[in-house]
């Protein structure tokens, strides 16, 4: 049976387009030191420190890790770096959770990060290699075509992917730390030109530098705080690119995670049993489709619960309090503030964007072509 | 016509004018490339040097070399320069504390755009190529980098392995390989050495249809570095006849807003002398004009 874990500390820096002010060593150390105070901790207490990036090629740094190990405290303690693309934040701090649960470690600091503004994600995922045409262009270039498919597949009300974008950003508004800070209107975002059709410009997510870190303990540490949040349940998954009837819309791999991380938080009904929740939307449409992979609605229907305000703050089920990836997105660190932002809200510390009395709430992260995922579950309650 | 007369007229002399021992100095200095403030009787440092203080007492004898660089105090940009403008681009003019220095200098900010001048920014000193020892030696002050160039450069050959050369090596002779699980029957194109789902390998080699389903697509219309083409431009999963996995590529010959979901598209190949051993022998996909397959018969491979 595992160890009870807890999240005693969280940290995070002020994202913004641009942080030339810190070096990338100042940038990290600067969340972890806000998760230290926060956990009333120093760098003596850390037995060992899980730290996680976006693919070396978008900063072109090789092994970070070494690099950053003096920057984190991390001299004689065990380091470890994990790299699953965009859900990397996630799958972190799944890998420091299992440090804890499997007895290995008391005391864990994770941290995840990303420069954007010292980086180029669109030239490292559009490379022209030897024998194939240059055709992806992007992210967005990829997943343009599944956000057509689901469109189709659910008949989906148009108007949805831009729906979710004023909602995500007008919840930004209420968190200091987020990137972008925008006031936008429905025809503001519908009039915004298109990228990839079907995505425009206001439904995507911007380039930011942040990085953000947490502190999980055993049990035996949690009373360091008078509000630990308890990790109740953890999984990760990974599917194939390409695969003969793979469904890219709504990936094996994603449902498999959900029913995996609902099962160990002994979860039957999400959207009864979850009070809010961190998912990784980089493109707006991704919010009716995760709604739908992750079980909060039935396949075809998760565009509605959005088209009705349900994922609003103050609505049945919200999603993305902290203004989410549509409004902070430093990649490699995305899918730790998920599930950070989760943890938070647990904790009664989400401060503007708190979900009145949330008890349970997921975080969720993403990557590849739609096909590696973390989740956990966290709860104010052991 | 006006009533009252006009004429252009230039009022112009170059006066000589004494410096005095202390921006004499001062002056004298920059022609060695030497910032130099001085110190006023109460030890601040100015820099440029006064012979008076703003107290009005006489600084002192002593001088301290300054290191040519400083921090913005407060700046105004100037879009249009005019004749006698250190520039004939767009600059800033500034005060700028010179490290070292308790007062400000007024002199120029090369910073090409507005949008990266701030108060507080961090500037380096400027020398111009000619020295007459006059404040013009300082030729302006430019953003000081808080950031190096950290170029990556890897070469490395690309092999693209066993099955995928079986594919190429088809496409030099204008045929779309396949490779087939014997057992689930699913044809991978490219083939892709074992079927993900079953792991049995697929060696048998299949020829698939040059025609297919365009499945779905977005509309490139971001530019982006290293981009080969130009948006916008269509991108599309198709699935060939034949095959259970689909290939991506540019659907073209068809006007954007009319390219649709179960579009029957036909690889358009480039002439059968320039063929090599790429998918850019097709150059795209274009419409064959046959009805529209039907979404149940494509939604599997969404």
């Amino acid at each position: 049976m595992a160890e009870p874990c807890a999240v005693i500390g969280i940290g995070q820096t002020k994202h913004r387009e641009s942080r030339r002010d810190l070096s990338i060593p100042g940038l990290v150390r600067d969340a972890a030191l806000r998760a230290l105070q926060d956990a009333d901790m120093t760098w003596k207490d850390i037995d060992s420190i899980v730290i996680g990036t976006a693919p070396d090629m978008f900063e072109g740094v090789m092994t970070p890790e070494l690099w950053l190990s003096d920057a984190l405290g991390a001299a004689g303690k065990p380091m470890f770096r994990v790299h699953t693309a965009g859900s990397v934040g996630g799958s972190t701090a799944v890998v420091a959770a299992h440090l804890i649960q499997g007895g290995v470690h008391e005391k864990v600091l994770t941290l995840a990060f990303e420069k954007q503004s010292e980086s180029n994600a669109m030239w490292a995922l559009s490379p022209a290699i030897p024998f194939q045409p240059q055709l992806v262009a992007g992210a967005g270039g990829y997943f343009a075509p599944l956000m057509r498919s689901y469109i189709r597949r659910a008949d989906a009300h148009p108007d949805t992917g831009c729906m979710v974008a004023v909602k995500d950003r007008q919840h930004g508004l209420l968190n200091p730390n987020a990137h972008l800070h925008l006031d936008q209107t429905l025809e503001q975002v519908k009039a915004s030109p298109m990228l990839w059709d079907p995505i425009r410009y206001s439904e995507t997510c911007p380039s930011s530098d942040g990085a953000v870190a947490m502190v999980l303990v055993s049990e035996k540490h949690a009373g360091r705080v008078k509000n630990p949040a308890w990790v109740k349940g953890t999984s990760v998954r990974t599917e194939r690119t390409f695969f003969a009837g793979r469904d890219q819309v709504n990936p094996a791999a994603g449902k498999l995670c959900a029913k995996d991380v609902y099962d160990e938080a002994g979860i039957r009904n999400p959207l009864k049993e979850i009070d809010c929740a961190e998912v990784y939307v980089p493109f707006s449409w991704f919010e009716p489709m995760w709604l739908e992979n992750l079980g909060f609605a039935e396949q075809g229907e998760g565009w509605k619960m959005t088209m009705e305000g349900k994922t609003k703050i103050g609505g049945e089920m919200p999603w993305n309090m902290s203004g989410g990836v549509m409004c902070t997105n430093p990649i490699g660190a995305s899918g730790m503030l998920r599930f950070a932002e989760s943890a938070r809200q647990v904790r009664g510390t989400a401060e503007r964007h708190q979900v009145d009395g949330a008890k349970v709430a997921l975080g969720h992260a993403y990557g590849g072509g739609s096909q590696f995922f973390a989740m956990w579950i966290v709860s104010s309650e052991r | 016509m006006s009533e009252i007369l006009s004429a252009p007229y230039v009022l112009e002399y170059t006066y000589t004018r004494s410096t005095g021992p202390v921006v004499g100095r001062f002056l004298e200095s920059l022609r060695y490339e030497v910032l130099e403030g001085v110190k006023t009787a109460d030890g601040r440092v100015l820099c440029p040097p006064l012979e008076y203080d703003e107290e009005g007492e006489p600084t002192t004898d002593e001088f301290v070399q300054l290191r040519p660089s400083g921090t913005v105090k407060s700046w105004s940009w100037v879009p249009e320069p005019r004749k006698g403008h250190p520039f004939d681009r767009p600059f800033a003019w500034a005060l700028i504390q010179i490290d070292g220095a308790d007062n400000a200098m007024v002199h120029a900010v090369d910073a090409q755009k507005a949008k990266r001048m701030r108060t507080g920014m961090r500037v380096r000193l400027r020398w111009a190529d000619e020295k007459h020892g006059t404040i013009h030696d300082i030729a302006c002050f430019e953003p000081m980098a808080s950031y190096v160039p950290s170029p990556v450069h890897l070469e490395y050959d690309v092999n693209p392995g066993k099955h995928y050369s079986a594919y190429l090596r088809g496409l030099q002779e204008g045929k779309l390989i396949g490779g087939r699980d014997p057992e689930a029957g699913k044809v991978y194109v490219p083939p892709r050495g074992a079927d993900p789902m079953t792991g049995n390998p697929t060696d048998e080699y299949v020829e698939v249809a040059d025609v297919g389903v365009l499945t779905t697509f977005a509309i490139i219309r971001i530019p982006f570095e290293g981009q080969k083409l130009t948006p916008p431009y269509c991108f599309g999963a198709i699935v060939l006849d034949g095959a259970d996995s689909p290939i991506y590529h540019l659907i073209s010959g068809v006007p954007h807003d009319e390219i649709r979901m179960g579009m029957r598209v036909k690889a358009k190949w480039k002439p059968q002398d320039e063929w090599e051993t790429s998918l850019e022998n097709i150059l795209y996909f274009e419409p064959t004009g046959e009805p529209d397959a039907s979404f149940d018969s494509y939604k599997e491979h969404l």
